[in-house]
């Protein structure tokens, strides 16, 4: 207990372990906080992309934060509902058939055009579907009208395909040509989308969406498949952690417990031990890992087993055996023996505080490379492709040219993380290495 | 039990299996070849030897920290080599250890209060109280005061005199019958030499502890003990009283040891230098007859390189294994012992 407190004190001298220390408490606290507002069974749901989940997401959009470092503001997402209050809706009767007029308005002050613009109906209706017609006025009073259709119950209209639009805008994309005026500047100020509807039976009745896709999105911003970075940067945090924390673990243990029975047993044991494990450490990791994942599972967990399984005779091994054998042959184990302890008296009362000091630290250090090794298997697309991982936005994002599209965001993210992981680690580590081993520090 | 009669080995041999790789059988290290004696109740035996002749070998068989190959090693009429652990509990609290270097032979991960603590707790005095009382009479016996200051420090905190004190005191903590010090002082600074042997035999007397006492430095031996064994090659060579071996050396390697001491001018004149040229004889290979042979000025060509000598006995203690003294008597250990005795 008193040595804990003397090694905390010692800790709080090392500004770095400080920082790393507060680092990991960060992303500690990331990590629950994710794992209790966003569930392990609804993160895969998510991140498996239902468009519904997404859908008022716009795609590859920037995150918010860029807006700052920028002159003109990027637009964000509008979403305006006919079920709005501030919506109007007037309805008159035709002679047995019911039109709806519903208007919904909107300001638009960003400095850019948005990056799409789509209307989701959902309509109710025994036999005869409703029928709409839409028209997009614009602040200088022009207006544009689409197509008038059918609706299905649930149906989405991409006002930069439909052909009156198209006609009405010659070559000009809708997102644009909607959004400017004749000269082709953009135009700021309250546009309306006045949608008339025609419904032919009493029971029947229609809603619209208009979704105003902005440039940003959030604080991570957007994938590809209009999914919000955030949850898997987040989803990221305890993922990587779990599977570091328990690789470390893992290996750790293994490999101190084989270690100590090849130095406690010595003879054939301790060779055959030495043996494996140069065997062991010239088998590469990575190709294994490789032919698991294209062979068998790329289950995030199978992968952690494998790693363990192939750590066991790590080379780790070396090093504990060599603290273990001077300690096995430390004249006080000796004098231990002589006044009459126990072997399990010399094991945990004279071996493992000695232990300690070797495997603290060289734990904390591995778990930042067990961390990056999931990246890794992920880039290499081996990565578990239900989870929400660092490395497996790395790889989305390499997949879909996000570098030669400027989408640096989406590599930086979980970049950033990954080092600042790495990083904290290691600092914690380096800083325990020195207190432990104080032979170190004139180094 | 024989009379006064307190550890008794007989015919040690401790051999360490060598292997290539772990696997094939090498040879045998024969650390211990051959090795008899007795030693009474609070009698002092020195051990004098150079690197490496298997002094440490033979005592940490005797502690039974090695289990013998042959011979065995037998205290108060019970036997206590090459048994379980866990059957010769009681055979801990009689002997008391100490080692070369001090610093390592103390967990530098404890405090003295924990080190002094731990052999009392192994030994079931369940009192804390007790315990305590103890621990602090030890360390006020080795001139660790005032006690409090110690109890809490961790051993390098303390000097190579201070930590071989706490370490005499750990030794003496359970109230032995034998003491058995291993080259108690050659890690220390000269200045403290002499206080650190003066508290070992201090506690020896008081108690009246039998002592075995290995050392390369012949010049305290005289202060210390009444016997003396020279080890050479495994084997111990000469024994004699104290006395006798300083003033009638007569195995050649001893003579030459002696000779070594007296030589004014020499550097160390005072520790021990071998003066004939030449290594010491393989202990994985032993040579078949005497194992000086080789540096022996005095050998007979034909007999002692063949003929490994057995015991002369020139008095009632001194005993030699040289061929120069085969007109001796020459008497089977028990047979002498007995004589001794009677
Ligand atoms: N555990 C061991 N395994 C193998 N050889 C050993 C072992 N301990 C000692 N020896 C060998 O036995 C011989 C005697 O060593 P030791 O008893 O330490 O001599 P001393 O204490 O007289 O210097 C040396 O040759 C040493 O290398
Ligand atoms: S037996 Fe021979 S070789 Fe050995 S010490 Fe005596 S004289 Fe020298
Ligand atoms: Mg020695």
């Amino acid at each position: 207990m008193n040595n804990l407190r003397r090694y905390v004190t010692q800790l709080m001298g090392y500004p770095t372990a400080v920082l790393g220390l507060l680092m990991i408490i960060a992303l500690i606290g990331v990590a629950m906080y994710t794992v209790i507002t966003i569930p392990y069974e609804r993160a895969i749901d998510l991140w498996r992309g239902h468009e519904e989940s997404w859908a008022e997401n716009p795609r590859n959009a920037k995150p918010k934060w860029v807006n700052y470092f920028r002159d003109g503001q990027l637009p964000e997402t509008l979403v305006m509902r006919t079920q709005d209050p501030q919506a109007s809706r007037i309805e008159q009767d035709l002679e047995g058939i019911r039109l709806v007029t519903a208007t919904l308005s909107f300001d638009y002050h960003y400095d850019d055009f948005p990056s799409e613009v789509i209307l989701f109906f959902t309509s109710k209706a025994e036999e005869q579907r409703p029928f709409v017609a839409t028209t997009w006025i614009l602040p200088d009073g022009r207006r544009i009208e689409t197509d008038a259709q059918a609706l299905a119950s649930q149906q989405r209209v991409y006002l930069g395909l439909d052909n009156r639009v198209k006609r009405a805008l010659g070559q000009v994309p809708a997102e644009i040509g909607l959004f400017s005026d004749q000269s082709g500047q953009l135009l700021k100020g309250t546009y309306q989308v006045e949608i008339q509807g025609y419904l032919f039976e009493e029971s029947s009745d229609f809603d619209a969406k208009l979704v105003v896709y902005g440039k940003v999105h959030g604080w991570a911003g957007t994938d590809h498949m209009r999914r919000d970075l955030m949850v898997a940067l987040m989803w990221g945090a305890p993922l990587a952690l779990a599977f570091g924390l328990l690789a470390a673990l893992g290996s750790t243990i293994a490999t101190f417990i084989i270690s100590a029975i090849g130095a406690w047993y010595g003879g054939w044991v301790d060779a055959l031990i030495q043996r494996i494990t140069e065997i062991n450490l010239i088998l590469p990791v990575m190709p294994v890992l490789i032919m698991v994942g294209t062979l068998y599972s790329r289950s995030i967990w199978t992968m952690l087993g494998v790693v363990i399984l192939l750590s066991i005779f790590g080379g780790g091994i070396k090093t504990y055996r060599s603290v273990f054998l001077q300690i096995k042959t430390a004249p006080y184990m000796d004098a231990a023996r002589a006044y009459g302890a126990s072997n399990m008296r010399l094991i945990f009362r004279y071996m493992i505080p000695r232990m300690i000091p070797v495997l603290i630290p060289s734990f904390i250090t591995s778990i930042p490379s067990f961390v990056f090794l999931e990246a890794s298997l992920a880039l290499l697309g081996l990565g578990d492709p239900t989870l929400p991982t660092w490395g497996k936005l790395l790889q989305d994002a390499f997949s879909n040219g996000a570098i030669f599209k400027g989408h640096y965001y989406w590599i930086l993210e979980p970049a950033v993380l990954l080092m600042i992981t790495g990083l904290s680690f290691a600092m914690v580590g380096f800083a325990l290495d020195r207190i432990f081993n104080p032979r170190l520090r004139g180094l | 039990m024989r009379n006064g009669v307190l550890l008794s080995v007989r015919d040690l041999h401790t051999w360490f299996e060598m292997r290539r790789w772990g696997f094939f059988h090498v040879g045998y290290v024969r650390a211990v070849d051959g090795v008899s004696f007795d030693l009474r109740r609070g009698e002092c035996l020195a051990i004098v030897g150079e690197s490496g002749c298997g002094k440490s070998t033979l005592i940490r068989t005797i502690l039974a920290l090695e289990t013998p190959t042959k011979g065995e090693v037998v205290f108060e009429n019970r036997l206590v080599s090459g048994i379980e652990p866990k059957h010769i509990k009681w055979y801990r609290s009689q002997v008391g250890y100490v080692q070369q270097d001090p610093f390592a032979a103390l967990p530098p991960f404890m405090t003295i209060r924990q080190i002094l603590d731990e052999p009392l707790r192994i030994n079931g005095i369940p009192s804390k109280r007790e315990r305590e009382w103890r621990i602090k009479q030890a360390l006020t016996e080795m001139k660790l005061t005032p006690v409090e200051d110690f109890l809490h420090k961790f051993p390098h905190m303390l000097s190579g005199g201070q930590q071989q004190r706490v370490v005499l005191a750990r030794a003496r903590i359970l109230n032995p019958k034998l003491l058995i010090a291993d080259e108690p002082v050659s890690m220390l600074d000269a200045s403290v030499r002499v206080e650190v042997l003066q508290l070992l035999r201090r506690t020896q007397e008081e108690l009246n502890l039998a002592a075995i006492y290995v050392t390369h430095d012949l010049s305290t031996v005289r202060h210390f003990s009444e016997r003396i064994f020279v080890m050479y090659g495994a084997q111990v060579i000469e024994q004699a009283t104290t006395n006798e071996l300083l003033e009638n050396p007569s195995h050649p390697y001893t003579r030459s040891l002696l000779d070594a001491i007296a030589e004014p001018d020499a550097e160390n004149a005072r520790q021990m230098r071998v003066v004939p040229a030449g290594d010491p004889p393989s202990l994985l290979r032993p040579p078949p007859g005497c194992r000086f042979f080789e540096r022996c000025p005095n050998a007979m060509k034909g007999l002692c390189e063949n003929e490994a000598p057995p015991d002369f006995v020139l008095s009632r203690f001194h005993r030699v294994k040289c061929w120069l003294y085969q007109d001796e008597k020459v008497l089977p250990v028990e047979e002498t012992e007995e004589k001794e005795i009677s």
